[in-house]
């Protein structure tokens, strides 16, 4: 690296810059929002020059919305809630299934399995539109709509092959040896899944679980069909604010801050798994 | 002698049976208690997967392994009682050393006490004693192979299973503990099987040798029995440094001689006496032979035959003379300095009672020296 010659150095920098400027502009331009009134924020042309409100702020966490037509009352913190849970409890089937799934996938060769494996990483292949209308109809009859429930098997759709994947090539990483040595001194095999191979796949299985964390998160149109208000995450809840008096554009602004706030905390504080969780998933096949 | 371990037609197919990678092929073998046994073969010779099936971690796909009485074949590992160190060491990387080693001692439920005792002792054993309270990512490569023998020797099973288990040791060091190993197994009256292609290994430590190839097991016998009667030609060229001189041969007998016609037109002729009459019988009956000799046991001698000297070595306490002969090389080791340049010529002399003669198509030994085999 350090043969590097300047003019290079230079160019990197500026591509670096520019894909940067890409990529964080919008998010920058909606903080920017989110303390604008609405009239600021439609104001031609735009400008940077404001002066900053918590108003928006203030309306989703009061739940009272005030438009011209009145006061509109909305649930922001409600669906803030149901994304946590919704995406916390989801994570947490996830693992309870996927992780032991994944073991034995990597290491029992039964008759099937890579059939197996594959199809349930098919259900990422399928356009979630394809299964929401016989879902819609099933889950009317079997009385799972808009139950936390029902929302949380359909996330495992989402979930459920990522942490299979993702774990599955983190398990076959480790020496099948290890493993053995601990069983053949005298060891059962649930106890050596326990003791070796869940502590030595843990990174992965973080990993993982983030990742599957921040894809239930940002799921939107399964809770759109299969959830009312009271259920419904952020990223549904979001369309309340376009109301019959006008779109709340600082409100909406506000309620992405606080929506991507979780995930972005907890992308930043674990980007080191992240990257690895990624290519990893997406070397093993 | 009671019998320890025992192999009954045991076939491993990778794969299913009869229809997959044949990796072992109906292997019989019986080990007494307190013997020390060398797997001996090159790679992908079936002596892993032999050793994995015993082990546990491969299902035996055909036959029945009975270990101390007890028929262990369907067993899982963890009720076999057999000790193992792993080829890749395969040390738990969460915990020390001294934990690794102590491990099945605790599952073992033996006390404290104990535990620390076998541990010191094994770990002086070994010279690891200094590297007890790290952790197996923070030692060099001998040492965590030292510790995985540790954590294997430590037990008190019903077997040993040693997987190469010298292989990343200095020269100096692996002879060194070779023989200790072997005295702390003999001492504590184990029953251990190393799994090696290092020959000076399975002859320094085993009291049996069994030689494997192609998944069959070609001989198992004593190191001197395989050395001096190798079972067939497999046996005879893969044990030995340098390996054993061959060639192959026609027999004839013109009434008191028996010729060897050669390739390049060499014919060796000897006495008829000097083979015993079954033996005789045997090189005629099936005409194509291969003629074997040690390299140790070929001798220079005036009336020997013409070979041209196309390498000379002196290794500094042997020489390997390597010269053209019959068609082919013939290696010939001697103890001394030997001054013959290259592209001279010597006159090998080849012994009859040295002389190993295979059959041609098979490959079974028919007689060594003079003796049927």
């Amino acid at each position: 690296m350090e043969s590097v010659n300047p003019i290079e150095r230079a160019l990197r920098g500026i591509a670096i810059t520019l894909v940067i400027l890409f990529f964080m502009f919008p998010i920058f331009w909606i903080i920017l929002m989110s303390f604008q009134t609405n009239e600021t924020i439609l104001r031609m042309p735009p400008s940077m020059v404001f002066t900053p409100t918590l108003e928006n702020y203030m309306a989703l966490i009061t739940g009272k919305l005030e438009t011209s037509a009145g006061i509109l009352e909305i649930a922001f913190m409600k669906n803030l809630f149901n994304s946590f849970f919704l995406s916390t409890a989801s994570v947490a089937i996830g693992l309870v299934l996927g992780v032991p799934a994944a073991y034995a996938f990597a290491r029992l060769k039964f008759k099937g399995s890579e059939d197996i494996a594959f199809t349930l990483l098919s259900f990422r292949f399928a356009p979630p539109l394809l299964v929401l209308l016989p879902l819609t109809i099933y889950f009317q009859q079997l009385g799972l709509a808009n139950t936390y429930g029902g929302l949380i098997w359909v996330y495992q759709l989402i979930v459920l092959p990522l942490i299979l994947w993702i774990v599955r090539g983190y398990f076959e990483d480790i020496p099948a040896d290890v493993e053995y040595a601990y069983r053949i001194a005298g060891h059962s095999w649930g106890a050596t899944f326990r003791k070796i191979a869940l502590p030595l796949a843990g990174p992965g299985i973080a990993a993982a679980a983030l990742l599957a964390f921040i894809f239930a998160w940002n799921n939107f149109v399964f809770a759109l069909v299969l959830a009312s208000a009271d259920k419904q995450p952020v990223t549904v809840g979001a369309l309340a604010f376009v109301t019959a008096s006008g779109i709340q554009y600082g409100q909406i602004a506000a309620g992405i801050v606080l929506s991507i706030a979780p995930t972005f905390a907890l992308a930043l504080y674990a980007q080191r798994y992240l990257v690895e969780g990624l290519s990893l998933g997406a070397v093993k096949g | 002698m009671t019998v320890q371990l025992s192999l009954k037609a045991v076939d491993k197919f990778y794969g299913a049976i009869d229809k997959g990678v044949h990796a072992v092929r109906n292997i019989n073998m019986d080990v007494h208690k307190g013997e020390i046994i060398a797997l001996l073969g090159s790679s992908g010779c079936g002596k892993t997967s032999t050793l994995r099936m015993v082990a546990g971690f491969e299902d035996t796909s055909r036959g029945t392994i009975t270990l101390a009485g007890r028929e262990i074949q369907k067993l899982p590992p963890v009720k076999r009682n057999v000790a193992m160190a792993f080829e890749g060491y395969s040390l738990y990387p969460t915990v020390t050393v001294r934990e690794n080693i102590a491990f099945a001692l605790k599952a073992a439920k033996l006390s404290e006490t104990e535990v620390a005792a076998k541990v010191k002792e094994v770990s002086e054993m070994l010279e690891i004693t200094d590297i007890l309270d790290r952790f197996p990512t923070s030692i060099s490569g001998g040492q965590q192979q030292r510790a995985s023998l540790a954590r294997a020797l430590v037990r008190d099973a019903d077997l040993h299973l040693l997987d190469e288990p010298m292989g990343q040791l200095e020269p100096q060091l692996r002879t060194l503990l070779r023989g200790r190993i072997k005295h702390y197994i003999k001492e504590r009256g184990l029953t251990a099987i190393l799994v090696t292609h290092d020959q000076t290994e399975a002859n320094a430590m085993a009291d049996r040798i069994a030689v494997m190839e192609g998944g069959v097991l070609q001989q198992f016998a004593s190191p001197e029995e395989i050395k001096e009667a190798p079972a067939n030609l497999f046996t005879g060229t893969f044990v030995g440094e340098p390996p054993m001189n061959v060639f192959p041969a026609v027999v004839s007998d013109t009434g008191d001689q028996i010729h060897f016609d050669l390739q390049g037109g060499l014919d060796l002729q000897y006495p008829a006496k000097d083979f015993s009459a079954d033996v005789r019988q045997a090189m005629l009956s099936r005409r194509q032979i291969v003629l074997g000799v040690r390299p140790y046991a070929v001798q220079r001698s005036a009336e020997g035959a013409p070979a041209t000297v196309e390498a000379n070595q002196w290794l500094g306490d042997q020489t390997h003379i390597a010269a053209r002969f019959a068609g082919a090389s013939i290696v010939l080791v001697e103890h001394d300095f030997t001054d013959v340049a290259l592209g001279s010529e010597i006159r090998v002399h080849l012994n009859p009672n040295d002389l190993h003669v295979f059959d041609a198509e098979t490959g079974q030994a028919l007689s060594h020296g003079a003796q049927l085999a």
